[in-house]
């Protein structure tokens, strides 16, 4: 699982669930591949990511590393940061562990990568 | 014309994948024929460049064929949603043996809520092989349009079936799409899915592009 796909899941239609965003990281297992950079398509990226969420989530798998915690102006021009975006946007990638519900605490899976966000029919 | 790579290529990329091991009939499980599967995607990115940059959403990816058949056309990220273990397990072994390391997969049921909440007009494009709802699952053609609509900022690419047609259309615009169908095409369906006692039936199809109102 990749961040960016962090910074989209939320458990909101649970059961009694209000906001159920960011829903937390246990890592057990992260690794990076890479992917080719294309700067375009990060910079239009970024405006649809909470980035706050995405530096806690980077943060917490270790993956922070010097990317800013305020998005900086006219980043569309900033090859530099771009990089370090693409790094942790799409790069870093959550091969096992769990996603916790902020607010329940019901955690889902994640595992060969892929986080299982079924839930049982009592639970919607 | 928009770049994109070679017809043929994309074609005998997409017959190495894995298909389904043991197709669960409930949830209408055949892989796009290689052949429909590499045309789709080379119309969508040849005359509309919808795939090249974008990020892509595949909804019931099942083993991956349109997911990494997108990726192979330089999508920017494709995410592949599908609810069965199984057909991830296949998957995620198609998507490793092909080294394509702009996908990311996601198991959820495309009928609950919890999967469209954060989601909304996140991705630019989405391509989808919907189950067509003939098996006990009325209406979950619709259902998945529905989320593909929410989903996506600008186009969607599915097919439906051609008897449905009219509804399909009607359907979308009442959810914010405009649709046109962009081919008709002959489907093999294997005879599990029609109890048939024929070996496959054709059954046909439309391709539709849905554009969103913005
Ligand atoms: C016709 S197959 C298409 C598979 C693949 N996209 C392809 O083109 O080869 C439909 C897929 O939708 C999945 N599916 C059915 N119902 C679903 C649901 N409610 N949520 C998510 N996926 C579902 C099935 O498991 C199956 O893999």
């Amino acid at each position: 699982m990749k961040l960016i796909t962090h910074n989209m899941l939320t458990s909101k239609c649970m059961k009694g669930v209000t906001v159920g965003y960011p829903l937390k990281i246990q890592a057990v297992d992260v690794k990076t591949s890479e992917v080719d950079f294309n700067p375009e398509f990060i910079s239009r990226l970024i405006p649809k990511v909470d980035w706050n969420v995405l530096c806690e989530a980077a943060e917490s798998v270790g993956f922070l590393d010097d990317l800013p915690r305020e998005l900086i102006e006219n980043y569309e021009n900033d090859v530099d940061f771009l990089k370090k975006a693409h790094r942790v946007l799409l790069e870093v990638d959550i091969i096992n562990g769990e996603l916790v519900c902020p607010e329940t605490g019901r955690k889902f899976p994640i595992n060969n990568g892929i986080p299982n966000m079924l839930l049982n029919e009592d639970e919607v | 014309m928009w770049p994109c790579m070679k017809l043929r290529h994309l074609q005998e990329l997409l017959q190495q994948i894995d298909d389904f091991h043991k197709p669960k009939i409930l949830l209408e499980q055949y892989a796009t024929p290689s052949h429909l599967a590499s045309h789709m995607l080379y119309t969508i990115q040849t005359q509309y460049g919808d795939i090249d940059g974008k990020i892509v959403a595949d909804l019931g990816c099942g083993c991956g064929s349109l997911t990494i058949g997108a990726a192979a056309l330089n999508a920017g990220t494709v995410i592949g949603f599908e609810i069965d273990t199984d057909a991830l397990e296949v998957c995620y072994k198609n998507v490793t043996d092909q080294e394509f390391s702009s996908i990311d997969i996601v198991q959820c049921d495309i009928s609950q809520d919890l999967f469209t909440n954060g989601w909304f007009k996140k991705f630019d494009t989405v391509i989808m092989n919907p189950p067509f709802g003939t098996k006990h699952n009325a209406g979950i053609d619709m259902d998945f349009l529905k989320k593909a609509i929410q989903l996506s900022n600008n186009s969607i690419y599915s097919l439906h079936k051609t008897s449905t047609r009219n509804h399909v259309l009607k359907f979308a615009t009442a959810n914010g799409a405009t649709g046109e169908v962009l081919a008709k095409l002959q489907y093999d369906l294997p005879s599990t899915y029609k109890f048939h006692k024929k070996s496959s039936v054709d059954i046909e199809v439309d391709f539709f592009r849905f554009e969103v109102i913005k």
